[in-house]
């Protein structure tokens, strides 16, 4: 197999512990640890390892063509891509209201996504870290030991996950890189059989978002100290709102609250997002640091995604979800790490009661379904579409020339938004649980638990995919190989000194 | 290997995304109920669905993504080296698919305007090189410009019931025949 090993300057003494890859998450990081002779953390970094460089390519497209193109920079939330393309390409060409039908489409393939990515995470990927224990038997650690040990679980999971697809594949096309959306609309409407045959649904899963919500708490009140204190910090919030502070995962303006809850920043219109955000380099990852202007980059990093939304939010407009929200929030602000997941389960049962709404308007099954260019062309074509994805706020800025082809672009994806976040799980698991202890795969798996609560699509983040096997390496102050730990495809433990 | 043993032992499967998107293993999932099947009929191996992060003697790899960095080639001959079986699962893997829109550009160049300079970003940006992030490849490469691969699976990504129709063939131990219908390249 292939052995990767570093070396670093030999002063001051530390040796180094390399995580890589990560898995259970979607795209390709590492996690870096130093340490000091007496095993303590010195510095825990999570890297992001790839670069696909879309913002570049993307410039000389044709502009109809980019909604479709950006959704190959993530197979899990390709929607995302495909509507905040979609809105930025409005903005930019002057049109200022799209069709009725046009937005409740595009709603419900949102909506749609919400639900699916959400039972992905949780239900294939987190799920049997929570079921089994963080260092329960690695063969047993996955989509498959639940389906074992717990079917109703897993079933309930991949149905919910497929109800969600099914919305995707009717609203735009295709479950995965849909052609739905378009500049100034959409392309299709539902049919009456398909919008009857989600209907029908509509009741079993509305049950089963419920159970889910219970499940999360009920696992809370299980152990409150390890789902309370586990990679837990304090940090600033931002997300979306709609005009009034209610959840709106599709459209709104940009709101910030502190650690306390109170609001930094409210209203912001997205158009002015670089205002508000400036974005800061490492040489370390190919993931920048965004941070608010006004704050800095040592005190305006925030969080963003479910745990984020849920508390930024001023309430859920739809019942269910809003009194899961109130329950969630009786103590106060909620910083753990782990509490990411409860705040995903209220969202996926928010995002269903919101299919179940939209299935009743009318506007699906007929009338206009774009928007027609303005007879005055805009001086400037730019344009900045946001939408929440399900791991947080996601930027699109584009800039069209007078040949229609792109000139320019940014994206801001969600997961780069929790970059500082993640690393600060890193270190604060790293702290409580690694120092001085003897590496093993359990401990390691504790590190990326606390990754994973993001949901992290760290293939939005870097534009690329990748993964190694695991081993690692703990490499002397003076550069030599001292010890090597290798899991095994069994997930046994090999050490071998150098 | 006869027939008894055969029925005895589960064939092993790995699977990995390279440099795409994580859509063909989406696609994967989209089979839905078929999942609960597919996990009595074979074991997994590494995959992104697993903690088993180092590839044991596999009987199928099925590769996601092309190859855009000096990592993705290590992890693509590690799974030749494992999987008796290779399959390129859809564009990016058979032919580089979008990212290899980067290869009419300049890596260096490309890196140097999204981390160096432009609007939203600190004026202290600097393109990444820490000896933690392997070395991008010029161009992105399909992945049978590297190594042997015995099938081609088309689509981007390949539908849900086209991974179906293929799984269960190879795990038959026949040989992939697809409908027409099922072969799509968009």
């Amino acid at each position: 197999m292939p052995v990767t090993t570093f070396t670093e300057t030999p002063c001051p003494p530390v040796r180094r512990v390399v995580i890589d890859p990560l898995s259970r998450v979607e795209g390709h990081g590492k996690v870096t640890l130093l340490l000091d002779e007496h095993n303590r953390v010195q510095q825990a970094r999570l890297h992001i390892v790839e670069f696909r460089g879309f913002e570049s390519f993307i410039v000389g497209r044709p502009y109809w063509e980019v909604p479709v193109m950006v959704q190959r920079l993530c197979g899990i939330c390709p929607v995302s891509h495909h509507l905040a393309a979609s809105k930025a390409i409005d903005v930019a060409l002057g049109i200022q209201a799209i069709p009725r039908t046009a937005e409740v489409m595009r709603r419900l393939m949102h909506y749609g996504q919400i639900m699916q990515s959400h039972a992905l995470h949780f239900f294939h990927l987190s799920s049997p870290d929570l079921l089994f224990g963080f260092d329960s038997n690695v063969t047993q650690r996955n989509i498959m030991g639940v389906a074992a040990a717990h079917p109703d679980i897993a079933r309930q999971g991949v149905l919910l996950r497929k109800f969600g697809q099914e919305v995707i594949r009717m609203t735009a096309g295709k479950r995965v890189h849909g052609t739905g959306s378009v500049p100034g609309g959409v392309n299709r409407h539902l049919t009456h059989a398909e919008r009857d045959e989600l209907a029908a649904q509509v009741p079993q899963m509305l049950a089963w978002c419920e159970q889910a919500v219970e499940l999360v708490a009920t696992l809370h009140a299980q152990n409150p100290a390890l789902y309370d204190h586990f990679g837990s910090f304090r940090s600033n919030w931002m997300s979306i709102v709609r005009a009034d502070g209610a959840m709106d995962l599709y459209d709104g303006v940009l709101r910030v609250r502190d650690a306390d809850g109170r609001i930094l920043q409210d209203g912001t219109n997205v158009q002015d997002y670089l205002g508000l955000i400036e974005e800061a380099t490492e040489a370390w990852t190919y993931m920048k640091f965004p941070y608010l202007r006004a704050l800095g980059r040592e005190g305006g990093w925030y969080r963003v995604g479910p745990l984020a939304r849920v508390q930024n939010c001023s309430h859920i407009p739809s019942p269910r979800a809003e009194t899961q929200r109130q329950r969630f929030l009786i103590r106060g602000p909620v910083h753990a790490t782990l509490a990411y997941h409860w705040a995903r389960m209220i969202e996926m049962l928010h995002a269903m009661e919101v299919i179940a709404e939209l299935l009743q308007d009318e506007a699906l099954l007929g009338g206009a379904l774009t928007a027609p260019l303005p007879l005055q062309r805009p001086a400037r074509r730019e344009g900045v579409g946001v939408i929440e994805a399900p791991r947080g706020t996601l930027f699109h800025h584009y800039v069209i020339g007078d040949d229609d082809l792109v000139s320019w672009c940014n994206l801001i994806v969600s997961t780069t938004h929790n970059n500082q976040a993640m690393n600060e799980s890193v270190r604060v698991v790293a702290r409580d649980y690694f120092d001085g202890r003897a590496v093993s795969e359990g401990l390691l798996n504790h590190i990326e638990v606390a990754i994973r609560a993001y949901d992290p699509c760290l293939s939005c983040a870097t534009h690329a995919l990748g993964s190694m096997p695991l081993q690692v390496n703990l490499i002397g102050a003076d550069g030599q190989l001292l010890e090597r730990v290798l899991r095994h495809g069994d997930g046994r433990i090999e050490r071998s000194a150098a | 290997m006869n027939e008894a043993e055969r029925a005895q032992r589960k064939p092993r499967v790995a699977t990995v995304s390279l440099a795409g998107c994580f859509g063909c293993h989406m696609s994967l999932l989209d089979i839905d109920e078929r999942l609960f099947t597919l996990f009595n009929l074979v074991e997994f191996d590494r995959s992104p669905l697993t903690d088993l992060k180092h590839c044991g003697a596999c009987d199928f790899g099925l590769v996601e993504g092309g190859l855009c960095n000096s990592e993705n080639v290590l992890v693509l001959r590690e799974f030749r080296a494992y999987c008796k079986v290779l399959v390129a699962v859809g564009a990016c893997a058979i032919n580089g698919g979008l990212p290899a829109q980067r290869n009419a550009l300049d890596v260096g160049h490309i890196l140097s305007e999204i981390y160096r300079a432009r609007p939203g970003l600190a004026a202290s940006g600097a393109v990444p090189n820490d000896p933690e992030l392997p070395l991008p490849l010029a161009q992105v490469h399909p992945i049978h410009e590297v190594v042997h691969i015995d099938y081609f699976l088309p689509g981007c990504p390949p539908s849900a019931d086209a991974i179906w129709a293929f799984l269960t063939a190879l795990i038959a131990g026949r040989k992939p025949q697809l409908d027409h219908a099922l072969i799509r390249f968009d």
